[in-house]
C-alpha cells in the first residue's frame, strides 16, 4: 500500500500525543522542555506533508516550518536558561517544587 | 520508487515513535536526551522522503546540531541525572490526555476527505526563497521580526544566566 497524506498526519498524531504525554506528566524541567520540542517536530510534520500532498505549488507550509524552526530555536534558548538560573537559585529543576509563584 | 518510499516511511516512523517513548519513559535523563536527538533525525528523513530538501538540512542544522547540543549541555549543568526521570502526580490524567487527543486526531485525518494533488514538487530550494522574500505576499516583515526575536532571545539568556 502506497503511502499517503494520512500516513503521515497519523505520524504526526501520534508524536504530538507522545510529546502532549511527556510535557503534562514529567517533573523534570528539562524533560518537559524536551517534550514540548517532540510537540513542535509533529506539527512541522503535517505542516510538510500538507504541502507536499495538498497544496506542492505554494510554499506556504515549509514558510511555515522554517519560522516554526526559528521560535523553537528561541523558545529552547530562553527556556533552558530559565531552568539553568532557577537551579541555581533553588538547587532543583522538579517542576513540583518550583512552587514559588502558587497561590 | 514507490516500494522504496514506503519501506522508508515505515522504518522511519518505526524509529521515531520508539525514539519518542524513549525520550518520555527512559529513567536515564541524558539516554533520554540522546533519544531526542535520534529523533530530530529521523523527522529529517521524513521531510527528505516528503521532498523538502532545505528543511531537512535545516532541521539537521538547528535540531540536531543547536538543540540537541543545547539541551545536552543543560543536562550536564543542572546534574538531575542521578534523580532518574519521574513521573509527578498527573501522570494517569496525562496519559488519558494525550490518549484522547490521539483518538481524536486519528478519527479526523481517517473521516476527511483530503484533497490531494497528484503533483509530484521540483526541488524546492529557489521556490522556497522566492514564496519568503517575494515582493507581493511575501513573509519579509515575519523574517525581519523573526531576526529580531532570535537576538532578543540571545540577550534574555545572556541576562537569564549571567552571573551576579
Amino acid at each position: 500500500m502506497a503511502v499517503g497524506l494520512e500516513h503521515f498526519l497519523i505520524l504526526s498524531a501520534i508524536l504530538f500525543s507522545i510529546g502532549l504525554y511527556g510535557a503534562l506528566a514529567k517533573r523534570n524541567a528539562i524533560v518537559i522542555l524536551m517534550s514540548v520540542e517532540l510537540m513542535l517536530n509533529a506539527v512541522n510534520i503535517s505542516l510538510v506533508a500538507f504541502w507536499r500532498y495538498v497544496a506542492p505549488a505554494l510554499m506556504t507550509g515549509q514558510v511555515f516550518v522554517i519560522f516554526v524552526m526559528v521560535l523553537a530555536a528561541a523558545e529552547v534558548v530562553v527556556g533552558l536558561a530559565i531552568i539553568i538560573s532557577i537551579y541555581r537559585s533553588r538547587e532543583t529543576v522538579d517542576v513540583e517544587q518550583i512552587d514559588l509563584m502558587k497561590w | 520508487m514507490e516500494i522504496g518510499i514506503t519501506i522508508a516511511f515505515w522504518v522511519l516512523a518505526a524509529v521515531i515513535i520508539g525514539a519518542a517513548l524513549a525520550v518520555v519513559l527512559l529513567r536515564n535523563i541524558f539516554h533520554a536526551a540522546i533519544f531526542l536527538v535520534l529523533c530530530f533525525f529521523t523527522v529529517a528523513g521524513i521531510f527528505i522522503i516528503l521532498s523538502a530538501d532545505f528543511l531537512a538540512g535545516a532541521q539537521v542544522l538547528i535540531y540536531v546540531g543547536a538543540i540537541g547540543v543545547l539541551i545536552i549541555f543543560a543536562i550536564m549543568l543542572t546534574r538531575e541525572t542521578q534523580r532518574g526521570n519521574p513521573s509527578g502526580r498527573l501522570r494517569l490524567p496525562a496519559l488519558i490526555v494525550g490518549l484522547l487527543f490521539l483518538i481524536t486526531m486519528v478519527a479526523v485525518v481517517v473521516s476527511t476527505n483530503w484533497n490531494v494533488v497528484a503533483e509530484i514538487p521540483e526541488p524546492t530550494i529557489s521556490s522556497l526563497a522566492q514564496a519568503l522574500f517575494s515582493k507581493e505576499n511575501g513573509f519579509v516583515l515575519a523574517f525581519e521580526i523573526a531576526a529580531v526575536l532570535l537576538l532578543a532571545a540571545i540577550i534574555g539568556a545572556i541576562v537569564l544566566v549571567r552571573e551576579k
